[in-house]
C-alpha cells in the first residue's frame, strides 16, 4: 500500500471528499510516524487524543458533504503560536508549563477551515535563533543529514513537513525564520507582507517584524495554506485592511514578460559557489519561461544585518519584559523581595542567546545612547525599505535571490559565535525590515546533498504573483518531489 | 546618560567592560555573575562593534521607519464584549491564594 502521509495536501482533501481515505487514518499514519522520528526533536507537544477527536469532528463533516478548504487536514503549529488548553512554551524553561487560556486568530482560521491541529514545533527559545540549537529542549536535527542544522527559528515546523510528519505547517519569521529553514530543508515556505496574517495570540518578538508564516511540500499547498491564515483581524491592530485574493488562483498562469530583478549586492563573497550555481541555473530555468531578468541594486543591503540587530533586540527587550515570574511562567523558589524575584526567575528562565538579545536592547535604548543607535537604526531601516520600492518602481515586477548564502551547517558550527550565526540571515533580513513578502523554495542540492533555497521577494500583498511564479518554476523542476533519506 | 563605561559611540572603539555587562544585567532585570560577565562582555562587544557600521550611515534628512504601514491609532466602537474567563487566566499564576496573585513583600 501506498504511504498516505507522502500525498499532498490537496490529494488529502481529494481523497478524503470521494471518501477513499478517512481523516482518522490520515491523522493516525502522522501520529504513527511522529513516533518514530522522535530523534528528529521536530515536535514538543503532541496530544493524540486531542487530534483524533478532531479527526472524528472532521470525517463526520466530510462525510455530511462540508467543503472547507483544510477539511480533515493534519496541520503542525510553532510553539511560538497559542493554542487553547494546549501548552505552549516558546521553546523557553520560562513557559515550561504555560498553559494558554486562547487561541491565536491565525489558528482559529485554519481550524475554522476544518485543519487539524498535530501538534506544536520546537524552534529557537522565542524565535531568537538561526539553527534551531537555542531551543531549552534540545536541537531539532535535520532530516536530510541529522548532523546538520535544519535553520531556525521555525526549524521544528520545517522538518516537520519535509520529514512528511505533517503536510502543512505554521511558522513565524521575524527576520527570515520561515525562509532559511525552508531552504536548510528542501521546502516551500512563506512570509507573506507585514500585516497580512494577524498577530493575536503570537508571542511578541519584535513586533514590528514578526509576521506568521507557512511551510508545505509544494507551491500549491502552500497558496492553500496561506489564503487560510490570512485576513485582517480587530484584535490586531497591525494586521491591515485589504482583500485576501484567492493566491492558487494565478497557479499555473505563465510567467512571460515578467521581469525578475537580481540584486548585485546579493551574488557576494561569502556566497558559497554551490549556492550561487543553483541560484543561476534557477534564473536561467526562469528565463526560459520567458521571464526577463535585469540587475538591480539594492546598495544598503549590507547595513541590513546591523540594522536588525539594533531594532530586534530592541523590540525584544521591551517585549519580554512581562516574563517576571508574577502572572504566569517560571518563578524562581526561595526569593524574599520582589526585584529579586523578577531577576532570579528571568535568569533561570530564559536561555543565553535570549538574555544576550535583552541585554542587546537595553543597552541600545538606555538614555543617553537610543539616538545613536536605536534612531539611527530607524532611519537606516528607512534606507533599506527604499531601496526596495525604487527597484520596483522603476526596474523589475520581482526579486529572486538565494534564500541563504551556504546550505545547512553542522550542529555546534556557529553557536559558540553569535555574529557569524547572524550573518546567516543576510538575505532574509532586509525583507522583513521592508514588510515585503517573501518566500523560498527548493532549486537544488550541493554535493553532500544539502537542498539549496532559492528566495523570491514581492511587492507589497503580491503574495499570489511570488506564488504563480514560484508554481511555474516548480512546475518544470522535481528539486520538490525528493525526499530525505529517512523514508 | 548611563555610563556602562565605555567611550561614547561612533568612535568605533566603545567597549563594555564585565561591570558594564553586571549593570546592563541589573537594568535589564537579569542577574549574572561576575564570571559569566566576563564572557557575556566578549561577545556584546563583537556585537556591538559590528553595529558600529551605522554610525557612518549619512542619515542626515532620513525619516526614522518605526512601522512598515505607519503607526496609526485604530479605535474601535465602545462596546461590550466577552472577556476572558478569569479562572482561565488564573491558571498559569505560579503563586495564589483564591482569586489573587501572592506576591512577595514589596513595603515593609
Amino acid at each position: 500500500m501506498s504511504d498516505i502521509t507522502l500525498l499532498t495536501a490537496s490529494e488529502m482533501v481529494s481523497q478524503m471528499r470521494a471518501g477513499q481515505l478517512s481523516c482518522k487514518e490520515l491523522c493516525q499514519a502522522f501520529l504513527n510516524k511522529l513516533e518514530k522520528q522522535k530523534g528528529l526533536n521536530s515536535f514538543l507537544t503532541i496530544a493524540p487524543e486531542k487530534v483524533l477527536a478532531r479527526a472524528e469532528e472532521a470525517q463526520a463533516k466530510i462525510k455530511a458533504g462540508s467543503k472547507e478548504a483544510l477539511l480533515g487536514i493534519p496541520v503542525a503549529v510553532k510553539d511560538m503560536i497559542l493554542t487553547k488548553d494546549l501548552k505552549t512554551t516558546c521553546a523557553s524553561k520560562i513557559l515550561e508549563n504555560f498553559i494558554p487560556p486562547y487561541t491565536a486568530t491565525c489558528v482559529n482560521n485554519l481550524e475554522s477551515r476544518g485543519a487539524v491541529v498535530l501538534g506544536k514545533t520546537n524552534m529557537d527559545e522565542f524565535a531568537m535563533g538561526s539553527s534551531n540549537e537555542n531551543s531549552a529542549f534540545g536541537s531539532v536535527k535535520n532530516p536530510w543529514n541529522p548532523e546538520c542544522v535544519p535553520g531556525g527559528s521555525s526549524g521544528g515546523s520545517a522538518v516537520a513537513v519535509a520529514a512528511r510528519l505533517a503536510p502543512l505547517a505554521l511558522g513565524t519569521d521575524t527576520g527570515g525564520s520561515v525562509r532559511q529553514p525552508a531552504s536548510f530543508c528542501g521546502i516551500a515556505g512563506m512570509k507573506p507582507t507585514y500585516g497580512r496574517v494577524s498577530r493575536y495570540g503570537v508571542v511578541a518578538f519584535a513586533s514590528s517584524l514578526d509576521q506568521v508564516g507557512g511551510f508545505a511540500t509544494n507551491v500549491r499547498d502552500l497558496a492553500l495554506l496561506m489564503s487560510a491564515v490570512s485576513g485582517h483581524d480587530p484584535m490586531d491592530s497591525t494586521s491591515v485592511k485589504v482583500d485576501v485574493p484567492d493566491f492558487s488562483a494565478l497557479l499555473g498562469q505563465d510567467i512571460k514578460g515578467l521581469r525578475l530583478g537580481m540584486p548585485k549586492e546579493y551574488f557576494i563573497e561569502g556566497l558559497s559557489s554551490e549556492v550561487k550555481a543553483c541560484i543561476e541555473a534557477a534564473l536561467k530555468q526562469l528565463e526560459k519561461l520567458g521571464a526577463k531578468l535585469v540587475e538591480v541594486s539594492l546598495p544598503n543591503t549590507e547595513l541590513a544585518v546591523a540594522t536588525y540587530y539594533i531594532l530586534a533586540p530592541a523590540e525584544a527587550s521591551s517585549n519580554l519584559a512581562r516574563y517576571d515570574g508574577i502572572r504566569y511562567g517560571h518563578r524562581a523558589k526561595g526569593t524574599h523581595e520582589l526585584e529579586e524575584l523578577y531577576e532570579v526567575s528571568r535568569s533561570e528562565g530564559f536561555g543565553e542567546e535570549v538574555k544576550r538579545r535583552i541585554m542587546i536592547g537595553t543597552y541600545v535604548l538606555s538614555s543617553g545612547y537610543f539616538d545613536a543607535y536605536y534612531l539611527r537604526a530607524q532611519k537606516v531601516r528607512t534606507l533599506i525599505a527604499n531601496d526596495f520600492r525604487t527597484a520596483f518602481a522603476k526596474h523589475c515586477d520581482l526579486i529572486v535571490c538565494p534564500t541563504a548564502p551556504t546550505t545547512a551547517f553542522k550542529i555546534g558550527e556557529k553557536s559558540s559565535d553569535p555574529l557569524a550565526m547572524y550573518l546567516n540571515d543576510i538575505f532574509t533580513i532586509p525583507v522583513n525590515l521592508a514588510g515585503l513578502p517573501g518566500m523560498s523554495i527548493p532549486c537544488g542540492f550541493d554535493q553532500k546533498g544539502l537542498p539549496v533555497g532559492l528566495q523570491l521577494i514581492g511587492k507589497p500583498w503580491d503574495e499570489a504573483g511570488l506564488l504563480k511564479t514560484a508554481y511555474a518554476y516548480e512546475s518544470e523542476t522535481d528539486w520538490h518531489k525528493r525526499l530525505p533519506k529517512i523514508h | 546618560m548611563f555610563n556602562y563605561l565605555t567611550t561614547f559611540p561612533g568612535n568605533g572603539q566603545h567597549m563594555i567592560n564585565e561591570d558594564g555587562v553586571l549593570k546592563l544585567a541589573r537594568l535589564a532585570r537579569l542577574k549574572i555573575d561576575k564570571a559569566a560577565s566576563i564572557a557575556a562582555a566578549a561577545k556584546l562587544n563583537s556585537i556591538l562593534g559590528y553595529v558600529e557600521q551605522l554610525m557612518k550611515v549619512n542619515v542626515e534628512g532620513v525619516e526614522p521607519m518605526s512601522h512598515v504601514h505607519g503607526s496609526t491609532n485604530v479605535y474601535r466602537a465602545d462596546e461590550v464584549r466577552p472577556s476572558p474567563n478569569p479562572d482561565a487566566m488564573l491558571q498559569n499564576v505560579p503563586d495564589s491564594s483564591g482569586r489573587f496573585v501572592r506576591v512577595p513583600i514589596i513595603v515593609e
